[in-house]
């Protein structure tokens, strides 16, 4: 079975991120590139932090995915270059992000409290639950909240 | 030269960064569910999944150099203390967290001065290792590096006891920037640049840092060498022997 290149970008959006399911791995900027290559789909990935544990899990949730969606013939490419970088994250992630109360990684504004808004907080710790997150709280609502880290 | 010179060399030149980034990353998690503050316990935890997620990369590579069928998992649990390439610094006991944060230090300052050297290998898949573990490395750098100036610009004990432990492991450094015929090989080569060219910038970041701290750096003198080797102290038989027991006791097991 084929798809188009298109149907297969809207597949990948539906996997989540396995720790942060609110965001799919498109939206992270996982994938790279998706192309047919005679009957074989090629999907390029890059991994987010180099000792992320959900690293395997993304790639075995991309290939059942494409399986569910009948396609048998699914290959992941992984790609170390360019780098990821946060500012991969989409638009949509960023909100999708602050939605789920982790305040996204932007480096051009301050850290802002995803629960009421203020950027009266401080950072409890550097590293997080995740290699990806920064622990922070806000000094305003209390709320203790992640950020994720720009990297 | 011929092809499978270089291969070697390029395989060396992998199990010593592979190498280093296990052997740390396996102290730094056994002090998982032991650190003084939680914090500390996520930071010290997020540091050795780094470490071990580099280490991947580079022996995952160093098995397809050496084109033997050995993957990163026999690399990893199936070779002995004499196999192992790591320098001598990242093999030393935890001992107090003075001496892990002082370890901690020293290694990830050459740690991103090297990966920034790497970045610009001719091998390029080293040089996209190196360019993506810089970028986490970094943050080590800071990590350790604000809790050598908080406990060195601390109090009476917490001063003493990092001067006593840089006074233990300051040595150490010596063997990161000594080149050996490998090295001068990889350079030859435009695969990594010399490790000797990697000691004043070196000595300029962590100088600085000491300032902060209050600690003075101690005289170099004895320079124990020979982790590249494959000359280790005895720490990492021990070592090594946690480690690698399970998958020699069950040979195959998966998690």
């Amino acid at each position: 079975m084929t798809a188009s290149v298109a149907q297969v970008w809207e597949w990948l959006e539906g996997v989540p991120d396995p720790e942060i399911p609110a965001i799919s791995i498109v939206d992270l900027g996982i994938v790279r590139d998706v192309a047919w290559s005679g009957d074989e789909l090629r999907v390029a990935i890059t991994p987010t932090y180099s000792g992320c544990p959900a690293t395997s899990m993304i790639q075995r949730d991309i290939v059942s995915a494409l399986h569910e969606h009948g396609l048998d013939r699914v290959r992941l490419d992984v790609e170390l270059s360019p780098p990821w970088t946060t500012a991969a994250i989409s638009a949509s992630g960023h909100d999708k992000l602050r939605a789920y109360g982790i305040a996204p990684p932007n480096p051009d504004i301050a850290v802002a409290c995803p629960r009421c808004g203020s950027t009266a907080v401080e950072c409890t710790s550097t590293f997080g639950s995740t290699p990806c997150k920064s622990l922070y709280r806000c000094t305003a609502c209390r709320e203790p909240f992640d950020r994720f880290k720009c990297h | 030269m011929n092809a499978a010179a270089v291969d070697r060399s390029r395989f060396e030149f992998l199990l010593r960064a592979g190498d280093n980034g296990l052997i740390l990353g396996q102290r730094l998690v056994v002090l998982i569910g032991h650190a003084p503050i939680l914090e500390e316990e996520l930071g010290m935890a997020n540091v050795a999944l780094d470490l071990l997620g580099h280490a991947r990369m580079w022996l995952s590579y160093a098995g397809e150099v050496e084109g033997a069928n050995r993957t990163e998992d026999d690399l990893a649990y199936f070779r002995g203390a004499s196999e192992f390439r790591n320098a001598l610094l990242v093999e030393q006991d935890n001992g107090d967290f003075a001496a892990t944060i002082v370890r901690q230090f020293l290694f990830d300052t050459w740690h991103a001065r090297a990966l920034g050297a790497w970045s610009a290998s001719s091998d390029e898949r080293i040089a996209g290792i190196a360019q993506k573990a810089k970028r986490e490395v970094d943050y080590h750098v800071t990590r350790s590096g604000d809790w050598v100036a908080r406990l060195g610009d601390g109090t009476d004990e917490s001063h003493a006891r990092m001067q006593t432990a840089l006074a233990q492991l300051w040595p150490y450094t010596g063997e990161l920037f000594i080149a050996d015929d490998v090295d001068r090989e990889l350079a030859a080569r435009g695969i990594a640049g010399s490790p000797e060219e990697l000691r004043d910038a070196w000595l300029g970041d962590v100088a600085a840092v000491f300032a902060r701290a209050t600690l003075s750096i101690p005289e170099d003198a004895w320079t124990p060498s020979g982790g590249k080797r494959g000359l280790h102290s005895e720490h990492l038989s021990y070592l090594l022997a946690e480690m690698q027991s399970l998958r020699r006791s069950v040979p195959g097991t998966r998690w």
